[in-house]
């Protein structure tokens, strides 16, 4: 029978010799081979004491930003929730008083604001949606807990250090984000 | 006059029961550790790392498996005969332990009152045909396990594991009546203590202990010969309705095998207790009989440890057998090639007592 293309490999179906027959010089190199990997570097990394890198633009745990001085950047706005596609976040609305300038960016911030952990899918359009620059999301994985309660973040959870109070911790938190 | 108790030499009996023992829990500690060593062993040959969270290094892994065995749910299947399925792992474990009773650990330890504790529990004059007998009943246990699973693909496996026992046990005996044609004695101590003065009787036997070796590996139900206990082939073999502890026993009773299949080996053809390279008698003239009995000791485990490093690569480079291969190289091939050893061996034996001429 013609093959149709010239790829085809011909099996060498050969007799075993009196060597192969023996099995055991052919185990003694398959065990020759194994004992060397023994001794080879493994590319295991020991997590959590050694993490791999992350890229810059890697979607991890969300961030509420603040501005240089230290306010919050959220208005509450409500886009980040329209845009989520799994109804993961939620928020209220407040009115900013008169003594509050320091803390707030604008008249209107979020007093609470919620995000269902279990809910995301961290596609990351909460972060392309927002007008302010006020949430995005960072290097950091989603730890592990024994509880659906757990799992709602709030305010103070995704809240980024304040930058005149805790500089290292706000250096530490923007991580390598390439955005200004 | 005072009054003695029966007239048995109580302090015989005492000193028996203390080695017993020992021996026990060190066959079930190094057993646990086996666990650990294979898991270990395994993985840097996979290229990755093994347990090294429970403990420093993993360390405790095999304590946590234990735990984890003893916490599980007992299911003993509603329709298998309650009895023997109980019987089943009991069996195994008791032949895997019978074994080590004669196997000579050490020399002898003398004490501080000038009696000497020999470190063998027990110096039949028959050792190695005990030690055959009682592997033969190690098959009671797989097949026991496998009939009172009321389980066809179990019962398929336990008789494949029974026939596959069986037929190497037949090689493995050849094999050793060629040793024994060297030895002229049974008794494991005898052979440890000729092998003290001249070469080690693997340099003497090397087919035999070729054949020895194989024929271990089908006894423990190690690959390449593990087909009863496989999980894809024969859906996890006799143990499959096992949970548990039963379980466990199962599978640390292949673990203490093993253990005490190495020992066997490093006596008949390494010596056993022998330090290599070193004049025992000298070395006990000159640093104390207790010392002398103590690296012993510690020499037969180093043997021991390094058959079972052997026994855990060669799992986890060869693919295990065929059911129809690994009868056709039990009897076709093993059998043949023991009788060829025995008759080479008794030839070059009767030569040498006729001085060398026909």
């Amino acid at each position: 029978m013609q093959s149709l293309t010239n790829r085809a490999k011909t099996v060498e179906r050969k007799p075993m010799t009196v060597w192969e027959r023996m099995y055991l010089p052919a185990i003694a190199k398959g065990m020759s081979i194994t004992l060397g990997h023994i001794f080879k570097k493994k590319p295991t990394i020991n997590y959590p004491e050694k993490t791999r890198p992350f890229s810059p633009v890697f979607r991890g745990l969300h961030v509420l930003n603040r501005d240089e001085e230290g306010r919050e950047r959220c208005t509450a706005c409500g886009l980040c929730a329209v845009a989520c596609p799994a109804e993961a976040i939620t928020m209220e609305a407040a009115e900013r008083l008169p003594g509050e300038e320091k803390l707030y960016r604008e008249e209107k911030y979020a007093v609470k604001y919620e995000i269902n952990m279990l809910r995301c899918i961290f596609c990351g359009l909460c972060e392309e949606a927002c007008p302010k620059d006020a949430i995005y999301l960072s290097e950091t994985f989603t730890p592990a807990n024994y509880n659906r309660q757990s799992f709602i973040y709030g305010k103070k959870d995704l809240l980024i250090p304040d930058p005149r109070l805790q500089p290292e911790e706000y250096a530490k938190a923007k991580g390598l984000r390439v955005k200004e | 006059m005072h009054l003695t108790l029966l007239a048995l030499d109580w302090a015989l009996i005492l000193e028996k029961l203390i080695l017993i023992a020992i021996i026990v829990s060190l066959s079930l500690l190094v057993a646990m550790y086996e666990t650990y060593a294979e898991r270990k062993i395994a993985a840097f040959i996979q290229d990755r790392r093994g347990p090294n969270r429970a403990g420093p290094f993993g360390i405790l892994q095999p304590v946590a498996d234990g735990l984890k065995l003893f916490m599980k749910e007992e299911i003993i299947p509603l329709s298998s005969s309650r009895f023997l399925f109980i019987l089943g792992p009991g069996l195994a474990m008791l032949t895997a332990m019978m074994t080590s009773a004669v196997v000579p650990w050490s020399s002898h330890l003398e004490l501080w009152n000038g009696r000497t504790v020999d470190l063998q529990i027990a110096d039949v004059n028959i050792g190695i045909l005990y030690i055959f007998g009682v592997v033969s009943m190690g098959v009671y246990g797989v097949m026991i396990g496998g009939w009172a699973s009321n389980n066809k693909f179990s019962l398929l496996a336990a008789i494949r594991g029974a026939s596959q026992i069986i037929s190497y046990e037949l090689a493995m005996g050849l094999s050793l009546i060629a040793l024994l044609m060297l030895t002229g004695s049974l008794s494991l101590k005898t052979i440890v203590e000729q092998q003290q003065d001249s070469w080690y009787y693997v340099v003497y036997q090397p087919l035999g202990f070729i054949i020895f070796l194989v024929c271990a590996f089908a006894e423990c139900n190690r690959t390449p010969f593990d087909l009863s206990e496989a999980e894809s082939e024969l859906n996890f073999g006799y143990h499959q309705e096992y949970s548990s502890m039963k379980l466990g026993f199962y599978l640390f009773a292949e673990y203490v095998n093993m253990f005490i299949s190495s020992a066997v080996m490093a006596t008949l053809f390494f010596g056993g207790y022998d330090i290599p390279f070193v004049n025992d008698a000298a070395f006990g003239q000159q640093h104390g009989q207790n010392w002398l009995a103590i690296l012993q000791g510690l020499s037969l485990f180093i043997k021991v440890a390094f058959f079972i490093f052997l026994f855990i690569w060669v799992r986890w480079t060869i693919p295990r057998f065929r059911y129809d291969q690994l009868m056709r190289l039990g009897w076709k091939g093993l059998i043949p090639l023991a009788l060829l050893n025995m008759i080479i061996t008794g030839f070059i034996v009767l030569l040498k007592q006729n001085h060398w001429h026909f």
